[in-house]
């Protein structure tokens, strides 16, 4: 029998590196820029090679008052419907590498907040924290463009990330406001490796790869994550293999884990507390999607967050040359503290 | 490997079309053994003596990577491995990773009990099918031969789970494998150490052997190599479950394994894979107990996810084994197909002519969500299930599996007219915008019900009035 070598595969393809904000040499006013993507391995194959740039977190943070599981709202609660004290807290408290700004009140549906409102928003929250940002629209295709643009000319240069460009938009026009005035595009689509390549090969008329993130929608644990999961495994396995249009780093609304009733609802008493229960189903939804390859998290409950970070420090820390495996070498025989006699 | 091609299989079948399968020929059974939706048995022509070559062919070409072992007896049996593929999208996998909760042999005898009845009855309902915890691992603290035969003998007195017993010490095992002897137990573990007196057990007992390495995978495979030469057949491979600063290592570990297992045809690596989450217990001195549990239950969803085939998990909190319960449940659904319920109408409790009439999708997800907002308030009513697919309500009006036509078909089809007095039709929320249409085709007056089923009964003491 030969000697066992580990399987280490060769792989065409590398995930192109995006740079999100901009420091004042740059162009912006950002305190610090985050790099995603650059992967040439599936995630964290690191016997094939070190991740390049760890993912990250970025803390989602409303323009108004917005139903919120119990769980979170107990966090934020004294934020609420102050976007720039809710972003400090996001950044200095939990621990936000990214904060993102969802611009609902634009919503024609809900406050039908104007372009320029909009604007002055984000002008607060910039001025508050030193973080990248990430700007969320409303989901209306049409003032979502308006409102992006607007938002897209007043920080020229800030390399915002621009959230999110569907294919219901004018993709063109989108594609050019935030090529001219220096921001990058998250390409989304709803779970389907056609449309998310025929939409990033739309925005490669006008923007260069290195301005594209994409989002190929994330299901709630329970409510259809599977087909998430698999969605983003093979579109990270297909750019490794060499397929140019879906080498983008990813980005998950690991919020909607919160969609799932069992994340938020009062269960029976074995199911309980929810208190926990709630932010553990952000954090499954969220490992589970790093393992297939997700570089930005957009999340909201700090507790999910921390262990979001705890994980990725480990999985990408370099320090620990030989892992102590000796201490659990006799776990068999191991007592648990604290509990009687076992 | 190479992909294996229902002519491959045609080539080996008896070419008769005699349809004794079930299928109308030969090549329509090929490419459902190929798909693994048939297994070869069913052809019965292949099982005479003239074709026990080509069956023998057969088995091994349609053999998983990763090979299936049976632990415990009876109804509880579970099976573990058999996996085909690596990815999920590779074709589907199979065995759903099974989870043990432990006990130990210095455990009072209560708890031991209170921990075993907790394990069989937590349950939860989800989408149609009841998710459980599969087995029982009795590890000996005390590596006192007389203690782990009581406790085992005890353990296998209470329950019908399969069991796993956990010693390094073979005297102590071979106590327990006594004690349960009928049982068909996983023996854990052969180690570098002692190896050839727990092959010995194995066989002796005939039963399943785990083997540990931890962090070590030349060793675990030269053990392999060992046990396969002492004839132990069923093996299970545990590479160790490092925690901390050790993640990335167990995830490599077990990724590497799969990887030789599935994409290089290595046979020492093709057997299922054991993860044990519940180390940080032992790795989390002076930590808050919560946040161990915590820490459990998500390391357990990494190994889920990346390719564990048992857990051994130490928390019994429902709010810790619940996502992994669904998280298993998600990543071993078929990809190849939607999970569908049948279409056609359902009612609820005791409907009269005056009851609600509603329709929803046919996503398994949907309906059972639906249903049971229904079931738990008590409602009567009639609840029309609408063929999209198994596509959920807003996706499939988006990808037009759900349209007015379709409702209004359905509607006629399932005779309701008859059924109630009122033509009034409650829509979910998320199909609203066909609600014209739907008036138009079927002349039913649409009442746009909530957005989320969990609404419904407040929607209806509010709105419906049937004169
Ligand atoms: C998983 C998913 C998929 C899976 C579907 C899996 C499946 N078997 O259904 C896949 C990947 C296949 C898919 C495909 C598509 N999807 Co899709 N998908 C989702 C996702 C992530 C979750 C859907 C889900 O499972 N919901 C859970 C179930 C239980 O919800 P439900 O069926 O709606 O039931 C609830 C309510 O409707 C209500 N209800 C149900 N019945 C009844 C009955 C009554 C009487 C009442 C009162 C209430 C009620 O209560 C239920 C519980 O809350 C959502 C986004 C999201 N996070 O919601 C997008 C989403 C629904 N999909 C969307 C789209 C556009 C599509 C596609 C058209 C994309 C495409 N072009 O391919 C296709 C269409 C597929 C097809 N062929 O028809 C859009 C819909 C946008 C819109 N509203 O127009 C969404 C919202 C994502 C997005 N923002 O783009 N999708
Ligand atoms: S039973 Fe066997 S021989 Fe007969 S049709 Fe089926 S596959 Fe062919």
């Amino acid at each position: 029998m030969p000697e066992f070598v580990p399987p280490v595969e060769a792989y065409p393809g590398k995930v192109v590196e995006v740079k999100l904000g901009a420091t004042k040499s740059e162009g912006g006013t950002r305190g610090k820029t985050v790099i995603i993507g650059g992967e040439k391995t599936p995630a964290f194959y690191t016997f094939e090679g070190a991740t390049p740039h760890p993912p990250v977190v970025a803390i989602d943070v409303f323009d108004m008052e917005v139903p919120l599981p119990k769980a979170v709202k107990m966090h934020v609660k004294e934020v609420m419907g102050d976007p720039a004290a809710w972003a400090k807290l996001a950044v200095e408290k939990f621990s936000a590498d990214i904060v993102t700004v969802h611009l609902i009140s634009v919503d024609p549906l809900i406050k039908d907040a104007t372009p320029k409102e909009a604007v002055k928003t984000v002008e607060e929250v910039a001025q508050a924290v030193k973080v990248p940002l990430i700007i969320g629209g409303c989901g209306d295709p049409v003032k979502d463009m308006n409102v992006f643009q607007a938002v897209a000319e007043a920080f020229a240069g800030e390399r915002f990330l621009i959230s999110s460009i569907t294919r219901d938009m004018d993709v063109e026009r989108c594609a050019k406001f935030i090529k001219k005035n220096g921001h990058v595009a998250l390409s989304f689509t709803p779970m389907d490796l056609n449309m998310a390549r025929e939409l990033n090969r739309r925005l490669y008329n006008h923007l260069p790869r290195e301005d594209i993130v994409m989002d190929l929608t994330t299901a709630a644990l329970g409510y259809g994550l599977e087909y998430a999961f698999t969605t983003m495994e093979r579109a990270r396995l297909e750019a490794l293999t060499g397929d140019l249009e879906l080498a983008h780093p990813m980005s998950s609304g690991t919020t909607n884990a919160w969609a799932a009733r069992e994340a938020w609802m009062k269960m029976a008493p074995e199911w309980e507390p929810r208190e926990l229960r709630g932010p553990l189903w952000e954090v499954v939804t969220a490992l589970t999607l790093l393992l297939a390859g997700v570089d930005l998290f957009m999340m909201m409950h700090p507790a999910a967050v921390k262990a979001v970070n705890d994980v990725v420090r480990q999985l990408t820390k370099t320090s620990v040359v030989n892992v102590n495996a000796e201490r659990i070498a006799e776990w068999v025989s191991m007592k648990v503290y604290g509990e009687d006699g076992g | 490997m190479k992909e294996l091609s229902p002519l491959d299989v045609y080539g080996l079948l008896p070419k008769t079309n005699c349809g004794e399968c079930g299928e109308r020929n030969c090549m329509a059974f090929a490419v459902k053994v190929v798909n693994r939706e048939a297994s070869i048995e069913k052809c019965m022509p292949l099982s005479s003596s003239e074709f026990a070559e080509a069956y023998k062919r057969l088995k091994k070409m349609l053999k998983p990577a990763v090979k299936e072992v049976v632990i415990g007896v009876g109804e509880n049996a579970v099976k573990v491995g058999g996996k085909l593929v690596m990815y999920r999208h590779e074709l589907a996998y199979f065995n759903p990773t099974a989870i043990a909760v432990d006990v130990t042999d210095e455990m009072p005898k209560n708890i031991v009990i209170e921990r075993i009845k907790k394990t069989e009855e937590l349950h939860f309902w989800y989408i149609g099918q009841v998710l459980k915890l599969d087995m029982i691992a009795v590890r000996s603290t005390s590596n006192n031969p007389e203690k782990f035969a009581t406790t085992t003998k005890m353990v296998a007195e209470n329950t019908n789970l399969p069991l796993i017993l956990c010693s390094f010490n073979p005297k102590v095992l071979e106590a327990g494998l006594k004690a349960a002897s009928t049982a068909k137990p996983l023996v854990y573990a052969a180690t570098k150490d002692n190896w050839e007196t727990t092959a010995k057990l194995a066989k002796r007992y005939d039963c399943p052997l785990a083997v540990f390495a931890p962090n070590n995978l030349k060793l675990l495979r030269n053990l392999v190599e060992s046990l396969l030469k002492n004839d132990v057949e069923d093996i299970l491979l545990d590479p160790g479950t490092v925690p901390g600063d050790g993640l990335a290592d167990t995830l490599n570990n077990f990724a590497i394994i799969r990887r030789c297992a599935c994409k290089r045809g290595d046979e020492l690596f093709g057997f299922p894979l054991i993860g044990v989450p519940m180390t940080v217990w032992f790795d989390s001195a002076g930590t808050a107990e919560e946040i161990v549990k915590w820490r459990e239950a998500y390391l357990a969803a990494m190994l889920i996810v990346r390719f564990a085939d048992i857990l051994i998990m130490h928390s019994l909190d429902g709010w810790t084994l619940l996502p992994n319960m669904i998280l298993r449940q998600n990543i071993y659904t078929d990809p190849r197909k939607p999970s569908a319920v049948q279409p056609g109408l359902k009612t609820f409790g005791a409907p009269d002519e005056n009851s609600p009439v509603m329709f929803t999708a046919n996503f398994a997800l949907t309906y059972y969500t639906v249903a049971s907002d229904i079931e738990s308030a008590k409602i009567n009513a009639y609840l029309l299930v609408v063929d999209t697919t198994g596509i959920a309500v807003d996706s499939a009006v988006a990808g037009r599996k759900l349209t007015a036509e379709k409702v209004a078909e359905a509607l006629k089809k399932s005779g309701i007219e008859s059924r109630v007095k009122h033509r009034k039709l409650i829509i979910p929320g998320k199909a609203a915008r066909l609600s014209r249409e739907i008036e138009e085709l079927t002349r039913w007056q649409v009442l746009i019900g909530p957005k989320d089923s969990s609404d419904i009964p407040k929607f209806l003491q509010e709105k419906w009035h049937t004169n």
